[in-house]
């Protein structure tokens, strides 16, 4: 027989976990659900929308009955459960409902505040946090004009937004003198009540409520220095307590909240709780986000998959009124020990404060303009030393360096067909449409069914910031260490240092180590492993060929229909007559409809066959030449000026560094694509400032600049130092590359690598210290005597043979 | 789902000996309707589809092979191998083939299994 599980409250945490639960484990459970409310499970954040009339109760259900219906759930709705019988494993609804579980999970969310004030009881007044609460004042708008609120959050604000909208005259009484006090400073909450007040909401500050009065129905508001306020309705959102009497009452282990392990268990090991009504670690969460990985952890857990901890969560908020922009996350109000940056553009509306302690930063406030709000809550749960770009910090992620996509930054004003993905022609209607049609929370979920966000990724602030507009709240990735992929819960940096520690060889061996959820994991991780065990062992032949992209398994790039390229490597952009009589001849013998000289100083050739391959790469191997790896995250090209053997100007022998580079470096695998350049002065014309790494020669040596590109971001490099010797430039070089090798994550070019770590690190590890960048250099080397190895020729001779011929012919 | 029974079947071709096939990857037989594309899985399953992704047309035999999943190469449809349709939220199907294995021989028919409109 199936294990039972019972669900204690129908809502956002528990039916989340449901989902995960099912997702990897649809059998294990038979799986009954008890909800207090008369409904199925629907998405309470969008009440705020349902009141405002921007949306219908229809609209918010998640899971409608056929769900619970398809998925064999017995959903028991409107009944409350009243006991739980730890001893007989046995739930009590208040109507003698009663089911048995081997397993239990808690998710009874929070209760509204209710101040203890004389008249609290009287009809009309209530709080906001169900169905039942919005129809009422739905009801009453219909009747009656004047509203009070009472509590100036973000819950009473977007309470009184929406009862404006249905046509009532609102007063927001606030205890505080400052609005949403919890996430704004003083200079962002004024900002924010002026442009309410502009649109006609009234505030009470330092105001407190004294008594609610009217014989039967609420009547009026009395404030404790006598003020009187004509009220026919009375909202309370003062706060929320984590509704825990049930469990209590059980005997379970209770603070202020169910008190809950890393893997979301009680005191009692067969139960389990989520949501608003927990207690981690000292802290009770009321953002979906965090109850959202609460919700996966456990469903992990439940299934015996026995992995995966919840380690708490940094949240950020945003405020769901329709044409206001605010954001706030983290310590916003900072200490003794922090410093502020702070931009204040009043004319415009725009406010941004972000503190910052050690060159961290610890919380982030801003108003008018949030589009990099995104970025700085990445920055903050990265830890990311900012020192490098602290002076532009507060202008933007704009502000490093971004061609295209710059100044379409207000998403909020953005028209419905203004295209937010240039990749995949993906317009904001098209998005918003997704998220609210389809119920999409995530960043994922986004990606997975409009495309948006899924090619270059240029777009994934756009996107997060719609998303997070659309539903509030931050529904990225709340957890500050991202885990490689769907297959795992490990980070890029676990599975480098547990490779590396527990000498892990192969890609099932680190699966098996790190108990991978998926049995042979997925293109994402099978290509990252693939390289982190090259990278760490060098010498051994871990190589498999199954988990590289086609491009680096055929050695060539794929085209869109299905033919392939060929770029043979020309050293340093140099090449000679023989080299170009035979990539002649390949040309007409394999009637190559394109040949091209490429943006990286050679020349490509297009639209050949996957058979003709190995054949024309013998022909160019007899001529001497290799592959150039157009194709792979590997070294790619070096691009040099004639320098100072020809050109008046030159200082160096650009050509002739160039040249020695990429002898050193080529054939090596990189986390990323990897270019080089060398120029013969600061002219530059090899533009070697937006390179990966790039030499500019000057009179006294050679200026080393690390971390740039082209592409959809284009990013000058950083000057990592000077150096007054070719050999000098080679051995920073190689050791730049395998700090980057080693400890950049699979797929992030140095750029974005550079920027997480801050450049300071990178100084600290190749130009401060000698013995360290001797010994990079060192394993560089030792690497490459491995790697260059010509991939074309191996195959022109045989290997492989399977990739390049159909197995079968007919007709 | 595959609605052809493997009995009805009378004319098998040969392909050749499943170790010709790498795991979690994949060969191409040529036919002059197009190439058909044999995958074959961690746990020695084989499957055919038509080498035609319902995306754009993407070779799916150049994909990267993952449970019973191709990765295509072009865009990253994920097609499931047993049927040839689309991983949702994706919509479209890839033809299935027919196969059947004796001794470590994979025999596959050239007559699509039906549920995938023809194009
Ligand atoms: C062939 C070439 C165009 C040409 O005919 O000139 C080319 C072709 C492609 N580039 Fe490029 N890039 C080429 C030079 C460049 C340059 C110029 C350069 O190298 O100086 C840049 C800007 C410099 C840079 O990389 O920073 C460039 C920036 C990109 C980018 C953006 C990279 C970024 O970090 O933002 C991509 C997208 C990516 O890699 O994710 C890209 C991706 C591609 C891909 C691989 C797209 C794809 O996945 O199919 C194209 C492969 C076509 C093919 O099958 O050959 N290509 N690409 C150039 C090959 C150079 C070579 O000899 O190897
Ligand atoms: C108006 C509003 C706007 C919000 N906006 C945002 C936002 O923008 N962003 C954001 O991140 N969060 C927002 N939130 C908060 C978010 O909705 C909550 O954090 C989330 O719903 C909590 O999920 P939960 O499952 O813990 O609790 P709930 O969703 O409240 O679910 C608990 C369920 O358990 C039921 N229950 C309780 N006791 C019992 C019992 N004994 N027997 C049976 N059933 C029981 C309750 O009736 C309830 O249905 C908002 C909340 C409200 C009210
Ligand atoms: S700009 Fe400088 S390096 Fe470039 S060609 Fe002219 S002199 Fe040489
Ligand atoms: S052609 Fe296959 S995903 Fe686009």
């Amino acid at each position: 027989m199936k294990e039972r599980l019972v669900v204690i409250g129908n809502g956002m945490a528990g039916i989340r976990a449901l989902e995960e639960l099912l997702k990897i484990a649809p059998e294990q459970y038979d799986i009954t659900v008890f909800g207090a409310e008369p409904y199925e499970n629907y998405n309470r954040i969008m009440l705020s929308p349902v009141l405002a009339g921007e949306k219908t109760i229809d609209d918010i259900i998640l899971n409608d009955a056929a769900w619970y219906e398809d998925n064999n759930i017995t959903l028991h709705k409107g009944k409350e459960i009243s006991e739980i019988n730890r001893a007989s494993r046995q739930v009590i609804a208040s109507d003698g409902t009663t089911a048995e579980y081997d397993r239990l999970l808690i998710a009874t969310g929070s209760n509204p505040f209710i101040l203890p004030l004389p008249g609290n009881d009287l009809e009309g007044v209530i709080s906001f946090r169900d169905i039942h609460d919005v129809n009422v004042m739905i009801d009453v708008a219909k009747q009656h004009k004047h509203a009070v609120v009472i509590g100036g959050g973000l819950l009473g604000l977007e309470a009184a937004n929406g009862l404006m909208q249905q046509g009532m005259s609102v007063t927001v009484v606030h205890l505080m003198d400052t609005l949403m006090e919890r996430q704004l400073d003083a200079p962002a909450a004024n900002m924010l009540r002026k442009s309410l007040e502009e649109r006609g909401m009234h505030f009470l500050l330092s105001a407190q409520t004294e008594a609610i009065i009217g014989k039967q129905r609420v009547e009026k508001v009395r404030l404790k220095d006598g003020t009187e306020i004509y009220a026919d309705l009375v909202v309370m959102a003062v706060g929320i307590r984590p509704n825990i009497e049930l469990a209590k009452k059980s005997g379970i282990h209770c603070e202020r909240g169910i008190v809950v392990n890393d893997t979301l268990q009680t005191y009692d090991p067969r139960i389990y709780a989520v949501g608003e009504c927990v207690q981690h670690r000292g802290q009770a969460y009321g953002l979906v986000a965090p109850l959202f990985e609460m919700a996966k952890v456990c469903a992990n857990h439940l299934a015996q998959h026995g992995i995966g901890r919840y380690e708490g969560s940094i949240t950020s908020t945003k405020l769901k009124v329709t044409g206001i922009d605010l954001f706030s996350a983290g310590d916003f109000n900072g200490n003794d020990n922090t410093e502020e940056l702070i931009f204040q553009d009043a004319a415009s509306g725009v406010y941004r404060k972000l503190v910052v302690q050690d060159n961290r930063i610890k919380g982030a406030v801003m108003y008018g303009d949030t589009i990099d709000g995104t970025w700085y809550f990445d920055l903050m749960r990265d830890e990311t030393d900012i020192s490098d770009f602290r002076s532009t910090l507060l202008f933007g992620q704009a502000h490093l360096g971004d061609s295209g996509h710059g100044d379409d930054n207000r998403v909020v004003s953005m028209s419905d067909s203004a295209e937010i993905c240039g990749c995949n022609g993906v317009c904001k209607g098209d998005i918003i449409k997704s998220i609210t049609e389809k119920k999409l929370f995530t960043l994922e979920d986004v990606r997975a069914h409009t495309k948006a966000s899924s090619s270059c990724g240029s777009c994934t602030g756009l996107v997060e910031a719609l998303l997070a507009h659309t539903v509030g709240g931050d529904y990225s990735v709340a957890p500050h260490q991202k885990p490689l992929c769907g297959c795992t819960d490990h980070t890029h940096d676990d599975i480098r240092r547990v490779i590396r520690e527990q000498e892990l060889k192969s890609i099932p061996a680190v699966r098996e180590f790190l108990e991978w959820k998926t049995p042979d994991g997925c293109p994402k991780c099978r290509t990252a492993l693939n390289y982190y065990l090259v990278c760490q062992w060098p010498d051994l032949k871990t190589d498999d060929s199954q988990s590289r992209f086609i491009n680096e398994r055929a050695h060539a790039n794929i085209q869109k229909d299905g033919t392939f390229s060929v770029i043979p490597r020309m050293w340093g952009g140099g090449t000679t007559p023989n080299e170009l009589r035979a990539i002649a001849d390949v040309a007409e013998k394999f009637k190559v409809k394109t040949v091209h000289v490429t943006g990286g100083q050679r020349i490509a050739l297009y639209g050949l066959k996957k058979e003709e391959l190995p054949v024309i790469w013998k022909d160019l191997n007899e001529a001497g030449m290799v592959s150039g790896h157009a194709y792979g995250k590997a070294l790619r090209t070096v691009k040099t000026c004639v320098g100072k053997e020809w050109c008046r100007f030159g200082t160096q022998d650009s050509t002739h560094l160039g040249i020695e580079l990429e002898k050193m470096t080529w054939g090596s695998w990189m986390p990323h694509k990897f270019k080089m350049a060398v120029s013969g002065c600061p002219r530059n014309c090899a533009e070697a400032t937006i390179k990966d790494f790039g030499v500019v020669c000057v009179d006294s040596g050679y200026e080393l600049h690390v971390g740039g590109n082209g592409g959809i971001k284009v990013r000058a490099t950083d000057l990592l130092c000077s150096v007054k010797t070719e050999e000098e430039a080679m051995e920073y070089s190689a050791a730049f590359i395998q700090l980057y090798r080693e400890e950049a994550h699979y797929l992030e070019r140095t750029a974005p690598w550079i920027e997480r770590v801050g450049l300071s690190y990178v100084k600290e590890k190749i130009v401060e210290d000698e013995e360290n960048r001797k010994a990079l250099a060192g394993r560089f080397l030792y690497s490459q005597k491995f790697m260059q190895d010509d991939p074309w020729k191996q195959r022109a001779e045989g290997a492989e043979q399977h990739e390049f011929t159909p197995i079968k012919k007919v007709g | 789902m595959q609605a052809t029974k493997q009995n009805d079947i009378t004319d098998w071709l040969e392909v050749g000996e499943l170790d010709s096939i790498p795991r979690l990857g994949a060969r191409v037989v040529q036919t002059p309707d197009g190439d058909i594309a044999i995958f074959r899985t961690a746990d020695d399953r084989v499957f055919a589809l038509r080498d035609k992704c319902p995306h754009k047309g993407g070779p799916l035999s150049q994909g990267i092979v993952h449970g019973d999943r191709v990765a295509c190469p072009l865009h990253d449809w994920k097609i499931s191998l047993d049927s040839g349709t689309a991983v949702a939220p994706d919509e479209g199907c890839a033809a299935s083939f027919p196969i059947k294995m004796e001794n470590n021989t994979v025999y596959l028919s050239l007559i699509p299994n039906e549920g995938c409109p023809q194009d």
